[in-house]
């Protein structure tokens, strides 16, 4: 049976079409209210659906950003602790160095001002008053009896004398007392200057000290921040989250970079060790010898910097005893100083190789273009080999960003996520939205379909309300008449 | 806890990785194996030189690994006799290369004294040159056919045997013309198609190259 056989109704397919259409505007409009009912149901179930999902995409968000605060505030507390911890260790340090120091420093001064007081005590000896009796010479040349008589003149000028001869020997006792009081105070000065220099010293310490207190009051109120969950302690662990990302991608894609270089620099010549044709999971194996060469290199640096306590990647050995960590810090070092060598080793190999091959092409060409050995081909060599040698230590401190760059990846994920929620919040309300309107709007699509029995309705309708009206107006008359 | 989860991520990534390779068919070796066909019969060894030529460019293309054997077409090529050089190259660079001057030098010495024979066993050649490649179990082989590709079979040698090529690609260099090709070209490409129809229906592939310029292109397979 074609579509044909069942359209055509009548032998006209206009009067056909005129048939369907009357057929289906009866149906239609027989079915309108029930119709109504199931597009309404039907966009309403979808409309509450999408509201729901939405709904619980809401409070997923709400928790991701609750685990993202959590997240913040745990690594801001966990560094916060760390650079305090790191703070008080300081303190701890100058304290130890400074302070235990600080008897022999209290003798050292002690010594010292006993000293001054010494030499003080012994400069405040009085010396020998100048000689008083100047005035009674003086005295005893102005008189006049001297001139008169030559026995009294020569008595007196041999008193005059005498007394002169005293004088002199009471001035250089006097002036020597007073030197050896000015060496005294001479000796003095350096005493001075070492106790100045120490309180000098203490005076650095403690300022050192006050420096550091300064620092962990800062941190502490962070620290404080942090542990009221402040809304400003989130927005600067946040921000200071995405710098760190962003900064760390950045150093490790310079890194990435150097290990390119250094994959370039060992790849060539390891096919002499392992082989040039041999192949795993699809790779060349002397370039999987290369890459685990680097990888090896990477993760001996981890151990390094975790070792040295400079990164905190594995806790495990942060918690080790000191005596095991140091071991761990040398052996770490000698594989990477070997692996260092080693590396130095396939770069001049790599050299000669390239010689050789270049060698090998020349005389295969037979073009008469011989290989030219520069004089300053060593240079290359050289600089191949520091390069080699070099790039393992260059990649241990990938550690550093790599730690800020996990640290900082949770974060940027649960933004990231939560971006991603609140997208899917939006586009359930609006697909939930437009569901409900299409209902709407279907229900009016419906309608004009089947406009003609609902205008006749409606024209029914306006003669159904006209007749009662035009009654009741009628026997409103008819009162008014008979109340006339 | 969550600090555990990016080690162990990135351990299930890569054994779930070494599964897949695990799992993956089982792959072609990446080494290619040449055999050259060398007509050393009548005026045709005055091409020797470029032969040569074409030997130390095909030396200096290949890798360790790879295998490569050069024969004689003369009155009876389906010979191990008739292979003047054969090398498969070390995994080593170093070896390699040291192995391609050895190469070298015997074929300057099988040119210098080569002598012309009377007739030309080309698809005899061929017979060999397909069990050597079929031996050396190369991933990719090649069989490189320096001639004029006029058979020219002695009495009694019966070379009327379908050659099976399968996955073999050959190719035919420096395809002279001879004076009655000049009189009649007819000849030379019924000649070319004749050999085509050999080897497609062995289930190889067929290709000519006259211009030598272009043989960098061949040895990329």
């Amino acid at each position: 049976m074609s579509f044909n056989d069942v359209f055509l109704l009548l032998p006209s397919p206009v009067m056909s079409g005129f048939a369907w259409f009357f057929i289906l505007t009866t149906v239609l409009y027989i079915a309108r209210t029930h119709a109504h009912k199931a597009i309404h149901s039907f966009t309403r179930v979808i409309h509450n659906a999408m509201r729901l999902s939405a709904h619980s995409v809401q409070r997923a968000e709400k928790r991701m950003l609750e685990r993202n605060t959590e997240v913040l505030l745990t690594q801001g507390r966990e560094a916060t602790e760390h650079i305090i911890e790191r703070e008080f260790e300081r303190i701890n340090d100058t304290v130890q160095k400074d302070l235990s120091e600080y008897p022999a420093l209290h003798r050292l001064l002690s010594e010292e001002i006993t000293s001054i007081d010494e030499d003080y005590q012994e400069s405040t000896d009085v010396p020998p008053a100048p000689p008083g009796w100047l005035k009674a010479v003086e005295a005893v040349a102005k008189i006049p009896g001297a001139k008169g008589d030559p026995m009294v003149g020569h008595v007196l000028e041999d008193i005059h004398q005498s007394m002169i001869k005293a004088n002199t020997r009471a001035t250089e006792e006097y002036r020597k007392a007073s030197h050896k009081r000015h060496q005294l105070l001479n000796n003095m000065m350096p005493h001075w200057r070492k106790v100045s220099q120490t309180l000098a010293q203490v005076d650095k310490n403690i300022n050192s000290l006050l420096q550091r207190s300064v620092t962990i009051d800062r941190h502490m109120e962070e620290y404080e921040n942090i542990q009221a969950r402040s809304e400003r302690a989130v927005q600067r662990l946040s921000s200071s989250s995405l710098t760190q990302f962003f900064i760390s991608a950045f150093v490790l894609a310079i890194a990435v970079g150097g290990a390119i270089i250094n994959f370039n620099l060992i790849a060539r010549p390891m096919s002499e060790m392992v082989g040039g044709t041999s192949q795993l999971m699809g790779f060349q194996t002397s370039e999987i010898a290369a890459l685990v060469i680097i990888l090896v290199e990477i993760a001996m640096g981890l151990f390094l910097m975790e070792s040295m306590r400079i990164t905190r990647l594995f806790p495990l050995i942060g918690a080790l005893n000191d005596k095991l960590r140091v071991r761990m810090i040398w052996i770490t070092f000698g594989i990477l100083l070997t692996l260092a060598c080693v590396e130095a080793g396939l770069a001049y190999m790599r050299e000669l190789l390239m010689q050789d091959a270049a060698a090998t092409r020349a005389l295969l060409r037979e073009d008469g273009v011989e290989v030219i050995e520069s004089s300053y081909l060593w240079i290359t060599t050289a600089a191949q080999m520091g390069m080699g040698f070099i790039l393992p230590f260059a990649l241990t401190f990938v550690a550093i960003p790599l730690e800020s760059f996990v640290h900082s990846l949770r974060t940027v994920m649960g933004i990231v996520a939560v971006a991603f929620l609140r997208g899917l919040i939006w586009l359930l309300r609006l697909t939930g939205n437009i569901v409900r309107f299409s209902g709407d709007m279907l229900v009016n699509f419906y309608d004009l379909f089947i406009f003609a029995p609902l205008w006749i309705e409606h024209q029914v309708h306006l003669k159904q309300k006209a007749a009662p009206d035009k009654k009741e107006t009628e026997s409103t008359d008819n009162v008014g008449y008979g109340s006339l | 806890m969550i600090k555990l989860k990016f080690p162990v991520f990135t351990f299930v990534l890569l054994a779930a990785l070494l599964v897949l390779a695990g799992c993956s068919e089982k792959q072609v070796p990446n080494t290619r194996g040449v055999y050259m066909l060398m007509d050393t019969s009548g005026t045709y060894t005055k091409e020797l030189k470029q032969a040569q030529r074409v030997i130390n460019f095909i030396l200096s293309n290949l890798n360790p690994g790879d295998t490569f054997a050069v024969a004689r077409v003369d009155t009876g090529s389906f010979s191990e006799k008739d292979i003047v050089a054969k090398v498969t190259f070390e995994d080593r660079p170093s070896m390699a290369n040291q192995q391609k001057r050895v190469f070298r030098d015997k074929i300057d010495d099988f040119v210098k004294n080569v002598k012309s024979s009377s007739y030309t066993d080309i698809t005899g050649g061929m017979l060999q040159a397909i069990e050597y490649l079929n031996e050396a179990g190369a991933g990719h082989n090649m069989i490189l056919i320096f001639s004029d590709l006029k058979e020219d079979l002695q009495k009694g040698y019966v070379r009327d045997i379908p050659l099976q090529l399968n996955g073999i690609s050959v190719v035919a260099l420096n395809v002279t013309k001879l004076r009655s090709d000049n009189v009649d070209p007819r000849e030379y490409l019924d000649r070319l198609t004749s050999w085509q129809e050999k080897v497609e229906s062995g289930g190889g592939s067929w290709k000519v190259v006259n211009d030598l310029e272009r043989l960098e292109a061949i040895l990329s397979f």
